[in-house]
């Protein structure tokens, strides 16, 4: 059984159909966790044990004729900012290695009410901050195509795992390219849904106005389904989707792009990116014209203030939602300390990690009385100028296809110790969080030496329908990973 | 020359909702340390605040009854600070724009009317309780209170006297009460104020540096901290040393009885207010807002007006049982099953109140159920008992919540009416007493009452005292 060329779709059907059995499924993964993971480093945390229960309950029902859900049996990997009740919620961070939420994120339990098997949580940079899971606490997952180079980030874990077949589905967090950049630099599918579509609770929060969980899988079929079953108003997030969503995005999926209008930056295309995206990017483009789309050129919202603005905004919220690890009441804690104020400062020194803590400072400086105007005012500025672009473009147009990066996936060590160069990575992922509207990022090629490139594709809010359609369709005519092995480093 | 008294309040009330502002868990005051918490009010990872619809409705009907412009679209903001009685490190309240603004209501002071302005409300979440240990080197935390919403009402720096000050605290607090708002409790925390307090000489137009002070607990302790501070703030500016009247928040120390420095401006925080992500913009229409309004029972000035015009009671009765909206409500029911506006008013004045400060009870505990009191008022109204043998029989009711009728039955406290019976008994009084009955007859005509002490004695206290004295003055008539 070759799990990556194994869609959910045929993991579900075979489940029901009684061809697979959850067990025997569960077991190949974890056999492959074990050859694998000891190099990739996908992993913070395995629950194999539950999640052979939980498989073995599926067979029971299978066996019986039971219904069934609509994942049933399916692996999926889970990052570790999502809380999931019982099992270690780490947030690739010193100060929460031994928390154990008492609950579930309502995406956990969605998608346990269809079956699914959580088989573990996937490393991320901390707190989510970050590009290449090289600020992990704990350990640096690698490119599952060259093991020298970073699978991305903060969703790194995440993506990787399920670029190299230990889960077919996994579910990352997006606050300004987490899920979509991993996903291009490991040659998988991942979504970043619109603001609010998919409820927040349980996600350990980076930047709340910001942050979005979606999933990442191999194809764009599995997203689809996938998507359908964590959307949805949460009375436990106030800022879910208020009415009730019905997106059938499967049902929708074949039925093409003909006469779709796309916009592309081609100015963005030209100007200092790496040529062998271009070259792909330019491709794809072609394919989407054959397609039946009429692509046209077009200028994107204000880009360079854009990546301005998300740094503060990201980082201001930052700054407050990351204040309760004091160490008070759960996470890390010196062994000795003189006062409370001692103990909350310790803490956080001996806690939290360099990227984190810069842009604590960031966010505390830019919230501070006499810099609020000049910063977080003016980026909240800039954000609604942005989104209203973004609305008038999607006036004209039905999707905006971009890369994803900039770049393609880099080596270890390579930008860590160059935080703006970093963030640079993210000039192109940026604005959908800002924007609140979905994106997608899909692979589209690769380069000579056998990287992943991704594609980006951007829709208006709750258009993930079109998104999909537009994704299904060039995946099916691109074929690019059916007929690109692993390059020599990888795995 | 004079010196003028510039106080503004600031006044935090929990609202009387079930359950908290973010999350399901319930309100009560009272409950084991930590027992109403869930992770959402304790602020655990990825758990999220969502607003309860109670809050927003209440703060409407809050900013009604006082008289504010209601906002259709309000948000919630974070105030950062790191404080153990914080599990999130950030209180969510309002910042700059607050869900009622611009309100007034009126005081009264010896007889003086005027206009209190109220600048704004806004909602907001309380905080827990730390317990420090005494002579233990650790604080326990208590977060049941953590996340009971609030509102914060400030008022325009528009008192000129700690009096007038204190009348504005009492009288938002009938409102607020009579509007269902909150309990208002002093002492259990629900009612809380602050107040701003500055002097300057009369005439005088820019205003000098004010002193927030906290921590006063009750009516009597605000008052005498406003004093304290209007005092000290008077001798420094007196005695050149003006300069030391700064802008800075000052506890009141109710044991040494003055206030002390907590905090100057110069290191007050800075709470880095930025609207909160996890709670969308507060929106609302007009329709909702007249709902409320339509809700909002009799306030404490028409009440006032109708107690005096109805049931003729003294402004100082009135304002007694308007002061306590359970002990008010109570004096309607009793009226209303049948009681003697008057005679009642009385009763529920007197021994009502003074029996529920004995057993230190509140208004809303009264023990006493209306039908029974009304029961009592008949028995002493037909003769039945006297007027002394009732409130033994009040007290008794007060105590085990028993009918008037079973304890005067159980007791044998049914008054000597008969007038044989009450002849037997007056007789072996003026046999016993013969002094008595001759210093009558010479003229002394105390002697009457204490005949009729004795008489009294020896029916322990059951003749009908109306009864007895005819009798009795017949009987001596008599014996002349």
């Amino acid at each position: 059984m070759e799990l990556r060329t194994m869609s959910i779709d045929e993991i579900v059907t075979g489940i029901k159909n009684r061809k697979i059995k959850a067990q025997e499924l569960i077991e190949t993964i974890y056999k492959k966790i074990d050859e694998v993971d000891p190099i990739l480093q996908g992993y913070l945390t395995l629950c194999k044990e539950e999640a052979l229960k939980q498989a073995k309950q599926i067979d029971e029902k299978a066996m019986k004729g039971e219904k069934l859900g609509k994942l049933a049996g399916v692996p999926v990997a889970i990052k570790d900012n999502i809380c999931t009740d019982g099992v270690l919620t780490t947030c690739g961070s010193k100060m929460l290695e031994d928390f154990i939420p008492p609950y579930d994120a309502t995406v956990v339990k969605k998608l346990k009410e269809e079956g699914a098997i959580i088989i573990g949580k996937t490393n991320m940079d901390e707190f989510a901050m970050g590009s290449s899971n090289e600020n992990s606490a704990f350990k640096a997952t690698k490119n599952p195509w060259d093991i020298k180079r970073v699978p991305g980030g903060s969703s790194g874990g995440s993506a990787a795992v399920v670029a190299a077949g230990m889960a077919p589905l996994s579910l990352g967090s997006d606050t300004g390219g987490s899920i979509r950049q991993p996903a291009a630099f490991c040659g998988v599918v991942g979504l970043k849904p619109t603001y609010g579509l998919v409820s927040r609770f349980g996600l350990i929060a980076f930047a709340s106005s910001l942050d979005q969980i979606g999933p990442i899988a191999t194809n764009v079929k599995d997203c689809a389904l996938s998507l359908e079953v964590l959307q949805g108003h949460d009375p436990m997030d106030a800022t879910s989707v208020r009415e009730e969503v019905k997106g059938n995005y499967l049902e929708e999926i074949e039925k093409g792009i003909e006469g779709f209008r796309i916009g592309v930056p081609i100015d963005l295309l030209k100007g200092g990116l790496n040529e062998e995206i271009s070259k792909a990017i330019e491709g794809s483009i072609e394919n989407l014209k054959e397609l039946g789309a009429i692509v046209e050129e077009i200028t994107l919202p204000i880009v360079d203030e854009g990546l301005s603005a998300y740094y503060i905004i990201s980082s201001a919220e930052a700054s407050s939602n990351l204040a309760r690890f004091d160490g008070i009441r759960y996470g890390y804690r010196p062994k000795q300390f003189e006062s409370v104020e001692d103990l909350m400062e310790r803490s956080r020194t001996e806690a939290f990690g360099e990227e984190v803590k810069r842009r604590i400072m960031l966010g505390t400086y830019a919230l501070s009385s006499g810099y609020y105007d000049a910063y977080y005012n003016k980026a909240q500025k800039i954000r609604d100028k942005i989104q209203k672009q973004y609305e008038a473009l999607f006036n004209d147009y039905d999707l905006i296809v971009t890369p994803t990066t900039p770049t393609l996936p880099f080596l270890q060590g390579e930008k860590i110790n160059d935080p703006m160069e970093m963030y640079l990575g993210d000039i192109f992922t940026i604005s959908a969080n800002l924007a609140k509207i979905p994106a997608l990022s899909m692979p589209c090629g690769f380069s000579k030496e056998g990287l992943p490139i991704g594609l980006q594709i951007i829709g208006g809010a709750f258009k993930e329908d079109k998104i999909l359609r537009a994704a299904y369709k060039l995946e099916q005519k691109l074929q690019v990973t059916k007929n690109v092995s692993v390059g020599k480093e990888g795995i | 020359m004079a010196w003028e008294t510039i106080i503004g309040m600031e006044i935090h009330v929990e609202l009387a909702t079930k359950s908290k502002i973010f999350c399901s868990c319930p309100t009560t005051f009272g409950a084991p340390p930590n027992s109403q918490t869930c992770p959402v009010c304790l602020g655990l990872p990825g758990t999220l605040p969502v607003l309860n619809d109670e809050v927003v409705k209440l703060a409407i009907k809050a900013g009604l009854a006082l008289n504010c412009d209601i906002n259709l679209s309000s948000k919630m903001d974070r105030k950062n600070y790191f404080y153990p009685d914080s599990p999130k490190a950030y209180q969510i309240s309002q910042y700059d724009l607050p869900i009622c603004s611009g309100g007034r209501i009126e005081i009264e002071v010896e007889g003086k009317k005027k206009e209190i302005r109220i600048n704004r409300i806004h909602i907001e979440e309380d905080a827990g309780k730390l317990i420090h240990m005494v002579e233990e080197p650790h604080s326990l935390i208590d977060y049941n209170r953590v996340g009971v919403p609030l509102i914060e009402i400030v008022s325009e720096a528009d008192m000129r006297s700690p009096q007038e000050a204190v009348e504005y605290v009492k009288t938002l607090k009938s409102i607020l009460e009579y509007a269902g708002i909150s309990d208002c409790r002093m002492e259990q925390g629900s009612l809380r104020c602050d107040a701003n307090i500055s002097i300057r000489r009369v005439g005088q137009e820019e205003l000098n540096s004010k002193v927030e002070i906290k921590n006063m607990n009750s009516f009597k302790e605000l008052i005498k901290a406003m004093e304290k501070e209007e005092k000290r703030q008077r001798e420094l500016y007196s005695f050149g040393e003006g300069h030391k009247v700064i802008q800075e928040t000052r506890r009141w120390d109710s044991g040494k009885g003055r206030t002390v420095s907590m905090r100057t401006k110069e290191d007050a925080h800075d709470y880095r207010y930025f609207p909160e992500p996890d709670i969308p913009t507060i929106h609302f229409n007009r329709n909702l807002v007249e709902s409320i309004e339509k809700m909002i029972p009799e306030l404490p000035e028409a009440k006032k007006k109708r107690f005096k015009d109805f049931y003729q009671l003294t402004d100082k009765e009135i304002e007694i049982l308007i002061g306590d909206k359970p002990l008010a409500e109570f004096y309607e029911r009793t009226v209303k099953v049948g009681a003697e506006p008057k005679i009642v008013a009385n009763w529920i004045l007197g021994d009502l109140l003074k029996l529920l400060k004995v057993e230190e009870l509140q208004g809303s505990e009264i023990p006493i159920k209306e039908k029974d009191l009304v029961e009592l008022l008949k028995l002493i109204e037909t003769g039945e008992i006297s007027g002394k043998i009732a409130k033994e029989v009040f007290e008794t009711m007060f105590k085990t919540r028993e009918e008037p009728k079973s304890i005067i039955a159980k007791r044998g406290l049914t008054q000597i009416s008969g007038e044989e019976q009450l002849e037997r008994y007056i007789l072996e009084v003026l046999e016993n007493n013969p002094q008595s009955v001759e210093d009558y007859h010479g003229g002394k005509k105390q002697a009457m009452g204490y005949l009729m002490g004795q008489i009294m004695k020896a029916t322990q206290g059951q003749a009908n005292p109306q009864l007895t004295k005819e009798i009795l003055t017949m009987k001596l008539q008599n014996l002349k």
